[in-house]
Parts: C-alpha cells; sequence; structure tokens
C-alpha cells in the first residue's frame, strides 16, 4: 500500500512540509492542515492521511528551532522548550541544545509509534466491545476532558465546547426531518461545515491576528558543527526521553489532554529526579529532553481513540476524522477488523517521516532560519489568500467563506483573550457522536442503570464521575490555600491549539 | 458579593484585557439562543426524549447559559484589567481583513483565480506597508506558485474566471480555464 510513488511524494511533502511550517512562528500545523484538508479529498485516503499525518508529526520538530535559537516558539507546544532550550543557546550550546531536541523528538515520535503497534492487536480485540453507549460515554468523556483540561479558563471552554454541540445540531436533522436553528435561512439548511469553521478559527483568524498587529521579522542565527553527532547527545538522557515519550503516549491517547499535560508531567519528573533541579529554567538539557520527547509522543499516540472508536481527541485529529469520511473509510472498530492493512500502512508511514525529519532538520536547519524570516503582516496576508482555497473549494460558496470569515472573527477574539478554540472543534465533532450514539443505546435501555451495566461502559461512567469529582475538589483545596487575586488572575499558559 | 467573591476564587481564571466584554456578549448569545429555542426547533410527537430533535439543542444551550453566565459573574466580581477598549479597538481592526477576504472572494469568479490573487497579494502587501520591487515581486511570486500547485497541479476545484471567456480560442485559453 506503501509502494507507490504517490504515498511517497504525499510523505516527503508532509515531512518537509510540516518542518518547515512548524519552524514558521505565527503558522503551526493546525493551520496548514487546514488549508490542505480539501485538497487531499482528491487524493487516495492513505495518500491525503499521509500528508496531513507528515505535516501533524514533523511540525514540532520545526517548531523546536526558532524556540531555541531565538526564543520564540514555532508552534505553541514548543513554548516550554524556550524555557531551557534559549538559555542553552545564550551560552553558546545551540547546536547541542538543537542536536538534543531533535533527538528527543525523535525519540517521543518513535516510541510511540511502537505503542501503537504493540497496542494495535489489544485496540482489535477491545474496540469491537465498544457498542452505542461505550462510544457515547467515550465521546462525553472526551467533552468532560476538554473542559477540565483548560484549568484557569473551565467557564469559557464549557461554554465554547457547548457552542460546538450546538454549531453541529445546525440544519436539517437526519432523524426526524425537522429544521434546527436555520432561522429560515436555506443555506442553513445543510448545516455548518466542520471544514468551514476549522479553516475560520484556525487558519483565518490566525492570519487577522497577524494582520491587526504590529510586524515582527525574527533575527537570524547560525549553527556551526555537526547536528548528527550532536542528536546522539540525547543517549545520554535516555531515562527522560523514555518517560517523557510515556507520557506523551499516555497523554495523547486520552481524548481533550493533547501535548501540554504530557509536558508538564514530564518536565516536573525530570526536575523533581534531577541531581540539579535549581537549573532548571536555566538551560537543563534534561527539561529541554522532556519537553521535545514529551510534544512528539503525542500525535501518534493521539491516532488511538481516532482509529480504534472513531473519536477525535484534540483539533488535528478530528480534521482528519472529515479525511476518512469523505473516502468512506469509517474509523472504529470495524477498521481495526477489516482494514488491518491500512491500519499498519499508517503506521509505517508515521516511522517513515521520523526519519525524513530527522535526517532534514539535521541537514537544513540553518536553512530554515534564513526561510522563517517572514514578517508577520506579509506571513498574515498569505495565509488570507490560502484560507480562500481551504473554503472555497468545498462547494464553491461565497457564503461558506462568509461564514468561515466570521469564525475567523470569533477566532481573533479568542487568540487573543487567550481563550481555547479546541472545545467548540471537540464539541462540534463530539456532539454529533454523541447524539447519534445515545440515540441508537437508549432503544435498548429500560432504566438508568441498565446503561452502565457492561464493564466497558461502567469504567467510563466512572472515569467520568471521578474526573469531575477529582476537578471540583482540587479547586477546593486550591481554594483552601488560595492567592489573592492578582497573583493568579494572569495568563499562565497559552491555549491557542489545545 | 462575599459569596460571589469566594465563588471567583474557587475557580480561578486567567484574563486579559477585554474578558468582560467576551463574558457579556457569550451570555447575551446564549440568552438569544435560549429565546430562539421554542421557535427554531420541534417537539415531534409518539418520540422519546433522547429521540427528539430538540434534545441537544436544548442541551447544549443549557450548558452555555450555565457556563456563559459562570464566567460573566467571574468577569462581574473580577478586579478591572485597564485597556479594554483598546482591546475592542484590535477585534474592531480585523473587520477590514475581513472585508479583503470577502473582496478577493468575489473577485475570483469574475477575474479568474491566476489573476484575482496576483491582485490582491500585490494591493494587499502594498496596503500593509511593504515598498518596492522586493516585497511586489515576493507577493507576485507567492501569487503564482499558490495557483499553480493547487489549481494547476493539485486540481482544486476553483471554478475558471469569468474574464477567461474573452480571451481568444485556443491553447492559451484552455490553459488558463483549466490550470490557472
Amino acid at each position: 500500500m506503501l509502494a507507490t510513488p504517490e504515498v511517497a511524494l504525499a510523505l516527503f511533502i508532509g515531512s518537509i512540509g510540516g518542518v518547515i511550517i512548524g519552524a514558521i512562528p505565527g503558522v503551526g500545523a493546525a493551520v496548514a492542515i487546514a488549508i490542505l484538508l480539501p485538497a487531499t479529498f482528491a487524493l487516495p485516503p492513505i495518500v491525503g492521511l499521509t500528508m496531513l499525518l507528515g505535516i501533524y508529526g514533523s511540525s514540532m520538530y520545526g517548531g523546536s528551532l526558532p524556540a531555541i535559537l531565538i526564543n520564540t516558539p514555532g508552534t505553541p507546544v514548543n513554548a516550554l522548550t524556550t524555557y531551557d532550550g534559549h538559555p542553552m543557546t545564550q551560552r553558546g550550546e545551540a547546536l547541542r541544545a538543537l542536536g538534543l531536541a531533535y533527538g528527543a523528538s525523535f525519540i517521543g515520535g518513535i516510541l510511540s509509534i511502537l505503542a501503537l503497534i504493540l497496542l494495535s492487536p489489544v485496540l482489535a480485540r477491545v474496540a469491537p466491545m465498544f457498542g452505542s453507549r461505550e462510544i457515547f460515554l467515550a465521546a462525553l468523556l472526551g467533552i468532560v476532558l476538554v473542559i477540565i483540561a483548560h484549568r484557569g479558563q473551565t467557564f469559557a471552554a464549557g461554554s465554547l465546547a457547548a457552542f460546538g454541540i450546538l454549531l453541529g445540531t445546525v440544519g436539517l436533522e437526519p432523524v426526524k426531518y425537522t429544521q434546527r436553528f436555520t432561522y429560515g435561512f436555506e443555506f442553513l439548511t445543510s448545516g455548518i461545515d466542520l471544514i468551514v469553521v476549522v479553516t475560520g478559527v484556525f487558519a483565518l483568524s490566525q492570519a487577522f491576528v497577524l494582520l491587526v498587529e504590529p510586524d515582527q521579522a525574527p533575527e537570524r542565527q547560525r549553527v556551526e558543527g555537526n547536528m548528527f553527532k550532536a542528536l546522539l547527545g540525547v543517549f545520554g538522557f535516555k531515562r527522560i526521553a523514555v518517560a517523557g515519550s510515556g507520557f506523551g503516549t499516555l497523554m495523547g491517547i486520552i481524548p481533550g489532554v493533547g501535548e501540554f499535560t504530557a509536558q508538564f508531567l514530564t518536565y516536573t519528573y525530570a526536575q523533581k529526579t534531577s541531581k540539579t533541579p535549581e537549573l532548571f529554567g536555566k538551560g537543563n538539557p534534561e527539561g529541554l529532553v522532556a519537553s521535545e520527547s514529551a510534544n512528539n509522543a503525542v500525535p501518534a499516540a493521539a491516532m488511538i481513540p481516532l482509529l480504534a472508536l472513531g473519536i477525535p481527541g484534540e483539533a488535528l485529529t478530528a480534521m482528519m476524522l472529515s479525511v476518512f469520511y469523505v473516502h468512506n473509510v469509517v474509523p472504529g472498530p470495524g477498521l481495526f477488523r477489516d482494514n488491518m492493512d491500512f491500519i499498519y500502512a499508517l503506521y509505517t508511514s508515521m516511522i517513515l517521516l521520523n526519519v525524513i525529519v530527522v535526517i532534514f532538520v539535521c541537514l537544513a536547519s540553518n536553512w530554515l532560519m534564513r526561510i522563517i524570516r517572514i514578517p508577520t503582516r506579509f506571513l498574515g496576508m498569505t495565509i488570507l489568500l490560502l484560507s480562500f482555497i481551504g473554503i472555497y473549494s468545498l462547494r464553491n460558496s461565497i457564503t461558506d467563506c462568509a461564514i468561515g470569515a466570521g469564525f475567523g472573527l470569533l477566532g481573533l477574539v479568542l487568540k487573543r483573550q487567550n481563550l481555547p478554540i479546541v472545545p467548540v472543534i471537540l464539541g462540534m465533532v463530539l456532539g454529533g457522536i454523541m447524539e447519534v450514539k445515545l440515540r441508537a443505546a437508549m432503544a435498548r435501555v429500560k432504566s438508568p442503570l441498565d446503561f452502565v451495566d457492561r464493564p466497558i461502559a461502567a469504567i467510563i461512567a466512572a472515569a467520568i464521575v471521578l474526573l469531575i469529582a477529582g476537578h471540583i475538589w482540587g479547586l477546593i483545596r486550591e481554594r483552601r490555600a488560595a492567592l489573592p487575586e492578582a497573583a493568579h488572575d494572569h495568563d499562565i499558559h497559552d491555549s491557542h491549539t489545545r | 458579593m462575599r459569596r460571589i467573591q469566594t465563588l471567583q476564587d474557587l475557580f480561578r481564571r486567567y484574563r486579559r484585557p477585554g474578558d468582560f466584554v467576551i463574558a457579556a456578549l457569550s451570555f447575551g448569545f446564549a440568552l438569544f439562543l435560549a429565546a430562539s429555542l421554542p421557535f427554531q426547533v420541534d417537539w415531534v410527537d409518539r418520540t422519546g426524549l433522547f429521540a427528539q430533535p430538540a434534545f441537544w439543542p436544548a442541551v447544549s444551550i443549557a450548558l452555555m447559559v450555565l457556563f456563559s453566565a459562570m464566567h460573566l459573574i467571574g468577569a462581574l466580581v473580577s478586579e478591572r484589567i485597564p485597556g479594554r477598549l483598546a482591546e475592542v479597538v484590535q477585534w474592531v481592526k480585523a473587520l477590514e481583513y475581513v472585508a479583503w477576504f470577502i473582496a478577493y472572494v468575489l473577485a475570483v469568479p469574475i477575474l479568474g483565480y491566476l489573476p484575482a490573487t496576483l491582485l490582491f497579494a500585490i494591493v494587499l502587501t502594498l496596503r500593509l506597508g511593504y515598498r518596492g520591487w522586493r516585497w511586489i515581486g515576493a507577493a507576485a511570486l507567492f501569487a503564482v506558485v499558490v495557483v499553480v500547485l493547487f489549481r494547476g497541479l493539485l486540481q482544486v476545484k476553483i471554478p475558471a474566471g469569468a474574464l477567461y471567456d474573452l480571451l481568444p480560442p485556443g491553447a492559451l485559453r484552455s490553459l488558463f480555464m483549466s490550470y490557472l
């Protein structure tokens, strides 16, 4: 399946393109995937998915380059990399820092794919045990997690997730054929397309953000020395890299959590077990390895709930779900039973992309630093014009473009307010899944307890209750040790891509 | 008020200037949706609650009202961060680029993908303050690469411009119609 020129080309374009996109501050994988999504509909599923996976899996490699050299993360998940990466550059250890970042990313990427491969037989057995009620509960778990994972922004995340669920219901519903929230507008009868929303809130909004803000152009930095040798330095931090890969894989599997939590857990672990914890944040290589191994382990792991249950855990896999649907490939229990070739082809392409990327970044770091020096407003202009393709090519609709522009404005406000965008997308996707699965499940349920009378359903339901209770308990405990408002009433993190 | 302050402390929030505006807007929007609910969804007879077309819109709007009300209460009892108006002005400033985008969308079916992209890339570059042939050349190169890549190579569905009909029949017209 993989040994075709189309797949090889897609893999090459996706992985190299992903590194470049990741290295340019202000673009990021979400913007690129949103723009490219409709272009991949015309391609065979394995080709389209390989290209998008290439971008998804390689952008974080690229994002570490400006994070380390110029203290500007290429993608938001590289923000933690600046803490220790840039101080190393200031000490004259740029080559070592980049080598460690690439090496850690490679280990994270490869180990998470190996975990995926080893888990496949288990998934193939467990996935068929997921009936309607289990999938409903898993989707509900995803919604709960995406809300409570945004600590400090729980209300906004909840409101946005609910808005996403509502967006998914707009239009003619397919069971009773009644119209919902169309306000008499014919163009709303067919609903609001996920891709229009995705391109609006990720790509167009980013264009607007860049266009209204003052111009910036990264300064130039050069790296001298043998990058391949520097990359091997990561084997001096095997324990941290393996821990980061483990946390990344685990957090990737759980819907709605993702890179930030994985990085936080790994960084905390690395600091607690370090002989020099006081150097974290001041150029400790362990901190750098923790950050990069954890974030790069997430993309492969995030494919697990998508492939096994058809449930995307975050925005990028939600976008990929639409590629599956367009090609009538329905991810879920049946995929592992009937289409193992396809699954293994995906795994192999993910391994190959990590190899291609690591070779590319080792050879081309200086060249990459030259091409990322695009001024931000010029970059905004290019994203604005490219977003047109992402929306208009869907069905040549000017109305879609106007709706997309509306969501672009919403995305701009959310980004400037540092409010999360991902709950809208996950609400839209998971809301649709919940509606269908709950309706099917309730046909066979007589009392509420029947809903959780199967082991997996009971486990997921218990997890949901425990998570909500744990979250509230955590807030109460924090309240007891409360700081004055001025001490916490500000941004501590960037939530743009979670 | 003290109880509300306690609630605010319980749910720590990370805010930026303009938080109150977004909280008020989202609460107002949620109330508008709640008021529209009886008119925008149907209740179908002899159908269970969970299969009702109104069920999920009602659940989502109830959650929106609840969460946005909590957000608004939090914003009301929080200390004001200076810079609210300046932040809202930034949101309004983005409307100019919405207009540019819509103008571009309207221009493509008339001028054609290549001419419209060339025109808007160059004019927007000048509007953003980049001067000189270097920037104009970069914008033009970007426009050509995008059109050739997406319409020429990837064959993304973008209709030919009405202006292309004015070209004399022949190879050039076919080229523009099919690839540019």
